[in-house]
């Protein structure tokens, strides 16, 4: 009997055969409670509500959604692209504004790198909630009424219902000028290589950038001009009290994705000035000594590297940037937490599934963005010679 | 033959002191002399008006909204809410508890400091303070009047529920790391799975299961309230964070220290209590404190489930008739609480980290 307790192989088995048998015991226990209350309770079950008629409003919608007649699947669609619209939206603005500020904190010039400084350590210890109900409440509900818009560049307003820009129309001319952006990217890559090439073979560097910016620029600019320039724009104008016409962008998106960038940039910012500083002193210094310039010893060198060791931080917070997206429920946007979990939930009373299925939803976008993240961490390693 | 030493002389002005350094920090180049005169713009822009806002023209004095007849902000509004803000709906003539469960708190930390006894003596005493908090915050006992949770709130209720989340955390956290680090394949994938699916969901829709969901568990007629449903959900919430903070330690843990407790013949427990978890807690310091200040910055969300912690009761507050249009100030008062708090923090995160790097570089 005891030889049995004091063989490593038997106890290994027992422990987690108890393990097991305490979790199953624990779910079913719970499972069996959760039936018993919603028979008690009278709460329906299953899925059968996804079919059923919404009957409530949604502000803002992607895709034609209809207060009476259109069903809880296309609310829950709709949440969810709001979701994916906001968190693209944040993501893109944190990763320019951490880009530029995790730079500019390792900067020479004192007042750019403290001013840096100043605003990770300031933004990045305040609730993300506290961030959105402060832009919202405070600073977008201070703006002044639609009358009095501000109005910034233009045709371009901003107001205490939202900011407004006009809204670009395509006509049908407009497919050549997409296709010289396309053919010119393709030529840019072909000239790059070229240079490449010649880089290798003579040690001669062709101004690939500068070649680049013009050819996007003027190409598809000659095809707009020549093609009749096929586009045109709905300016937003004054009716009534609001503004009509243009794209609206509504003051819980505004706050919501300037909260979240904000907030997001500072953990951006910080990834990338560690991964500049984690690159080894000697680099730097070879860089210098080989007679780089700055800007050629922190493009070829040093960011190379410090890529390397940044992206998976960065891409863990735009993770984090996801799942924060939820808490757009306490301003009322429209996005897949304040639709589903929120609305739906209490128009149809079945907690149950509509939790999991939001759970799994964020799980789902999580596990992908893992994913994408293990892809590109392999890509990344080190390859040896 | 004489030598006249020369005396050396100091640098051109360009060279040294406060000009040198202004010219190679500020003015090195054009660019970056650009650079400078747009910063010193944007301060310009934007920090005297906030402190005429702030200081010189603010009100501090008076009982109400009419003593506020200057242009800048109304602190009266703050200083007339400020029992509000700290203690919730706490009935006013039981304020002197919460203020001696926070004056305990330093007595016991006092004590953890310089008792002169064995380190799991003085956790053992520490332990009597969540104890004596409990019965002095909640009453119905030693003739103290029952203080219902629903009547918590403000800065008191946040405190209450990080300070709880993140000590709760711990020893579930290591049980869990020590479970994804285990060689057992059942054990292993049970603690990977929990990990995952916390990591993957936002704090809130665990809040919101813990809130909505969580009754339906448990047989009818046990009734959680709604703090402790609230603390349940950031409690499995953090837990999965500690556990891979916890983790990340152990793997800093060279292998060498495994292979020696193992060769010295000591137990799996042995092993891991008394070698790798003391080890991997020192590396994981840092990063422990970085978790518990980002619960500490989470507690916020408890407002969306109906806990009054204190930004909801800021959030409230600014909707009050007597005081309308004077949320700016209560939101300025509740960001600066807690930024120096999170702040604080993680200064504390860096001194420890000092501290306790003990390895000999």
């Amino acid at each position: 009997m005891f030889e049995l307790l004091n063989s490593r192989k038997f106890r290994n088995i027992a422990s987690q055969v108890i393990t097991l048998l305490v979790v199953v015991l624990f779910l079913s226990y719970i499972t069996n409670n959760v039936f018993n209350n919603i028979e008690q309770r009278g709460i329906t079950t299953g899925f059968g509500f996804f079919n059923q008629n919404a009957s409530f409003g949604i502000a803002e919608s992607a895709i034609e959604y209809n207060d009476t007649t259109s069903t809880y699947f296309t609310a829950f669609l709709v949440g969810l692209i709001n979701t994916l619209i906001v968190s693209f939206a944040g993501i893109f603005f944190a990763s320019i504004i951490g880009l530029i500020v995790g730079i500019a904190r390792l900067s020479k010039n004192y007042i750019i790198a403290k001013l840096s400084g100043f605003y990770i350590e300031l933004f990045r210890n305040i609730p993300i909630l506290l961030q959105i109900l402060f832009w919202y409440n405070v600073v977008l509900a201070a703006l002044p009424s639609p009358k009095q818009s501000i109005s910034l560049a233009g045709d371009i307003f901003l107001n205490n219902r939202g900011f407004y820009i006009p809204r670009p129309i395509f006509e049908s001319g407009f497919l050549f000028v997409l296709i010289a952006i396309i053919l010119s990217i393709v030529l840019i890559y072909f000239i790059n290589r070229f240079a490449n090439k010649k880089f290798d073979n003579t040690g001669k560097e062709t101004p690939v950038l500068l070649i680049g910016f013009a050819i996007i620029i003027i190409l598809p600019l000659l095809t707009y001009f020549i093609s009749g320039s096929p586009l045109s724009f709905e300016i937003p104008a004054l009716k009534g009290f609001n503004y009509v016409g243009g794209l609206n962008y509504s003051p819980e998106f505004l706050a919501l994705t300037f909260a979240l960038s904000i907030y997001t940039a500072t953990y951006i910012a910080e990834a990338i000035r560690s991964g500049i500083e984690a690159v080894a002193k000697g680099q730097k210094e070879a860089a210098k000594s080989l007679g780089l310039s700055p800007y050629k010893s922190l493009k070829i060198v040093i960011l190379p590297q410090a890529i390397r060791i940044a992206i998976p931080p960065i891409i863990n917070q735009y993770l984090n940037l996801v799942k924060n997206s939820s808490l757009a429920t306490a301003i009322g946007y429209p996005e897949l937490f304040t639709v589903f979990a929120g609305t739906a939930l209490t128009q149809t009373g079945q907690a149950i599934e509509i939790i999991f299925i939001t759970m799994l939803v964020y799980l789902f976008i999580s596990l992908s963005i893992s994913l994408v993240l293990n892809i590109v961490n392999k890509k990344l390693k080190v390859k040896g010679r | 033959m004489t030598y006249n030493l020369i005396q050396s002389s100091q640098p051109p002005v360009k060279n040294r002191g406060f000009l040198n350094w202004l010219l190679s920090n500020l003015f090195s180049t054009p660019a970056n002399s650009a650079l400078t005169l747009l910063s010193l713009l944007f301060l310009y822009w934007v920090l005297p008006p906030f402190f005429q806002w702030a200081i010189i023209d603010a009100n501090f004095i008076g009982s109400d909204k009419s003593a506020c007849t200057r242009d800048g902000a109304c602190w009266v509004f703050v200083i007339q809410k400020i029992d509000f803000f700290i203690y919730g709906f706490y009935p006013d003539e039981a304020h002197w508890r919460v203020n001696l469960s926070f004056v305990l708190f330093f007595v016991f930390g006092f004590l953890f400091r310089f008792l002169p006894v064995n380190f799991i003596y003085k956790i053992l005493v520490f332990m009597l303070y969540p104890i004596i908090t409990y019965f002095l915050i909640s009453g119905g006992s030693f003739g103290l009047d029952v203080v219902d949770t629903d009547k918590w709130g403000g800065l008191t209720l946040t405190l209450i529920v990080a300070s709880i989340g993140i000590v709760a955390a711990i020893p579930f956290g290591i049980v869990l790391a020590f479970g994804r680090k285990s060689k057992l394949p059942i054990i292993k994938n049970l603690s990977v799975i929990y990990i995952e699916f916390i990591r993957g969901v936002p704090l809130i829709s665990i809040l919101f299961m813990a809130s909505v969901i969580l009754p339906l568990f448990f047989p009818e007629g046990m009734n959680f309230d709604k703090l402790l449903r609230a603390l349940i959900g950031i409690t499995m919430f953090q837990v999965a964070y500690i556990a891979e903070v916890i983790r990340g330690g152990m793997q800093a843990i060279p292998t060498g220290q495994y292979e020696a407790a193992d060769s010295l013949g000591l137990s799996y427990w042995q092993k891991m209590l008394l070698i790798i978890l003391p080890q991997a807690l020192k590396v994981a310091i840092p990063n422990l404190i970085g978790a518990s200040i980002a619960l500490f910055k989470d507690t916020t969300l408890v407002l969306i489930i109906g806990l009054f912690d204190l930004l909801a009761m800021v959030h409230l507050t600014g909707t009050d008739n007597n005081w309308l249009g004077f949320d700016t100030e209560g939101y300025v008062f509740v960001t600066f609480v807690f930024w120096a708090f999170c702040f604080s923090l993680s200064k504390y995160g860096k001194f420890l980290e000092v501290k306790y790097n003990t390895d000999y570089r």
